[in-house]
């Protein structure tokens, strides 16, 4: 028997790999290309429709205020969480050994399943009953749970998210800043430059690469976001926190309309790609430097 | 460095990170303080301090959580998660940073538009075939997903490791007679061990606390994992909230002991994606 070539070897190797992406995510990526344009409720087979489930979708005022839903949230991930995470990443800067504290405290929320996350403010903090916000409404000033209500559940839900979140931005750019090189920073210092200029002068140009990344991701995961959504209001009340995965979810699993919840899957994919072109352009120029 | 700063911004700059670390410690302090209070002490106040140390709460949580269920399937579903990914992503990486094969760029691009690809886009038929194969609730078969999401990202971290061992040491090995599967075992493999380790501690706790795909697939009550299992005690145990925070104390407290113990490679093997330096 011939021994193999080293290149047979080497392609070998990402068989695995390429085999379980393409048979998990791939395939089943098509066959949600093709259920879109049919009614499929799971088990029976499926009836092409062409773009009944669109016309459907377009129709239906639930799918709109989803995607605005989707395009609040993300405007909302795309300033307070960088805001905030911009300022304790250049504030840990000039603390660099208690920085390292920081940055753990900072992470915790972020290393903890979003079901744990979700329970604990639901219970501990925002219940009107056993929580902090239930507590301060007896005793203090008389305040009703934001979860109830259609037009604060939105950015009650996003808090949490946020309290889980922001922490992770905060370590990322708490590490492009590290690579700030020491003299531009001392050469501002020597010129006598406020830690607002030093910002804005030295460390955000250093940055700018990982924060265009940053918001890329964000955008890319804002159009995705489940999990909190899901777990704390399940898009209610009153349709108020429904986003695009969430009614497409309820397509699939509740009323087992599995064409539909492709297309919205689709519709989601679509805002996703998007910024993945952006970010795949990005990557791909630091993957060939 | 840095001694610009005036006394008022160095103040200014103390209350703000000392408010933010009171923001993202209060929540799990609550937890700790009343997951040994009785439900009507919580009531009363979330903030007073418990009168015992009693660990009632944790009995009722750790039943009524089916705890013993969960722990067992968390750490079947999670281990097995990160072993199918570790090899896979290992191999796969070790071949894209040598650039042998042929369209070894399609394949990279390929697998960096993986690394953003919504779960919803293949869940849906994914689900359904699953059922007909009569494999939903397997861990097994759902490890199988949770490490086809996971891999991209693993290539990429384990790809940079490869890269930074010369071609000069597959050579090496190829002169005394080795083949390339021999070179990746003995030569390549131990010289990344730092980010196999990155990249099984990230890939273990992205599957120990996955939602989406986990509750999809791992319905049924000897098929829970620990998270799925304390999500159930939530509305049901809404009068008895020493349980719930205990149920909380019981899935968060090992995490944060994990995370403090090897937040070293926590921090690198998410900084590393994202940073370039």
């Amino acid at each position: 028997m011939k021994p193999l070539s080293q290149r047979a070897y080497h392609v070998l190797f990402v068989v695995p790999a390429l085999l379980l992406s393409v048979a998990i995510v791939l395939l089943p990526a098509l066959l949600t290309f093709g259920a879109s344009f049919s009614r499929w409720d799971g088990v029976s087979a499926p009836a092409f429709v062409g773009f009944d489930n669109f016309e459907a979708l377009f129709a239906d005022n639930v799918f709109w205020a989803a995607i605005s839903n989707n395009i609040q949230w993300a405007l909302i991930f795309l300033t307070i969480p960088m805001a905030i995470a911009l300022v304790a990443a250049s504030l840990l800067l000039s603390r660099r050994k208690s920085g390292a504290v920081y940055q753990v405290i900072f992470l915790l929320p972020y290393v903890l399943a979003p079901v744990a996350n979700a329970v604990i403010w639901q219970n501990i903090i925002l219940s009107p009953v056993s929580g902090l916000l239930g507590f301060v409404s007896k005793n203090f000033i008389p305040l009703s749970s934001p979860l109830t209500e259609p037009s604060t559940a939105l950015y009650a839900v996003a808090g949490v998210d946020i309290w889980h979140f922001w922490g992770y931005l905060t370590v990322v750019f708490f590490a492009a800043m590290r690579q700030t090189p020491e003299e531009q920073l001392e050469a501002a210092f020597l010129e006598g430059a406020n830690g607002w200029q030093v910002f804005w002068n030295v460390t955000l140009p250093n940055i700018l690469p990982t924060l265009g990344l940053m918001l890329v991701l964000v955008t890319i995961f804002s159009f995705l976001t489940f999990d909190y959504i899901y777990l704390i209001t399940q898009g209610g009340p009153a349709r108020a926190t429904e986003m695009l995965s969430t009614y497409a979810y309820k397509f699939a699993f509740t009323s087992f309309q599995v064409g539909k919840a492709a297309a919205v899957a689709l519709v989601m994919s679509f805002f996703g790609l998007i910024a993945s072109i952006v970010y795949v352009r990005m990557s791909r120029a630091s993957l060939e430097a | 460095m840095q001694t610009s700063a005036s006394p008022v911004s160095r103040t200014l700059a103390n209350v703000f990170l000392i408010g933010a670390v009171l923001v993202a410690l209060l929540p799990l302090g609550l937890v700790a303080l009343n997951a040994f209070k009785p439900h009507t002490a919580i009531v009363a106040n979330p903030l007073s301090l418990p009168e015992s140390l009693s660990l009632d709460n944790f009995v009722r949580a750790w039943n009524g959580g089916k705890f013993s269920i969960g722990i067992v399937n968390s750490l079947l579903l999670s281990g097995t998660t990160t072993l199918i990914t570790l090899a896979c992503a290992s191999l796969a990486a070790f071949a894209l940073a040598r650039r042998k094969i042929p369209g070894w760029q399609l394949i990279t691009i390929y697998f960096l538009c993986a690394t953003t690809v919504p779960i919803q886009l293949f869940l849906f038929p994914l689900y359904f075939v699953y059922a007909k194969l009569g494999i939903v609730g397997n861990f097994a078969a759902t490890a199988l997903i949770l490490a086809a999401i996971n891999l991209p990202i693993s290539i990429f971290l384990l790809r940079a490791y490869v890269l930074s061992i010369p071609q000069d040491v597959d050579d090496a090995a190829f002169m005394d007679g080795a083949n390339p599967f021999q070179t990746f075992l003995h030569v390549i493999l131990p010289l990344m061990r730092p980010g196999l380790i990155t990249v099984a501690i990230i890939v273990f706790l992205n599957s120990w606390n996955e939602f989406l795909i986990t509750s999809t697939f791992q319905k049924g009550r000897s098929n829970i994992t620990m998270t799925l299992g304390y999500l159930s005690m939530n509305g049901t145990y809404a009068t008895d909230q020493g349980a719930l925070m205990a149920g909380a104390f019981i899935l968060v407290a090992p995490i944060i002991v994990f995370f403090l113990l090897l937040q070293r490679f926590f921090i690198s093997g998410m900084t590393s994606g994202a940073v370039k330096g």
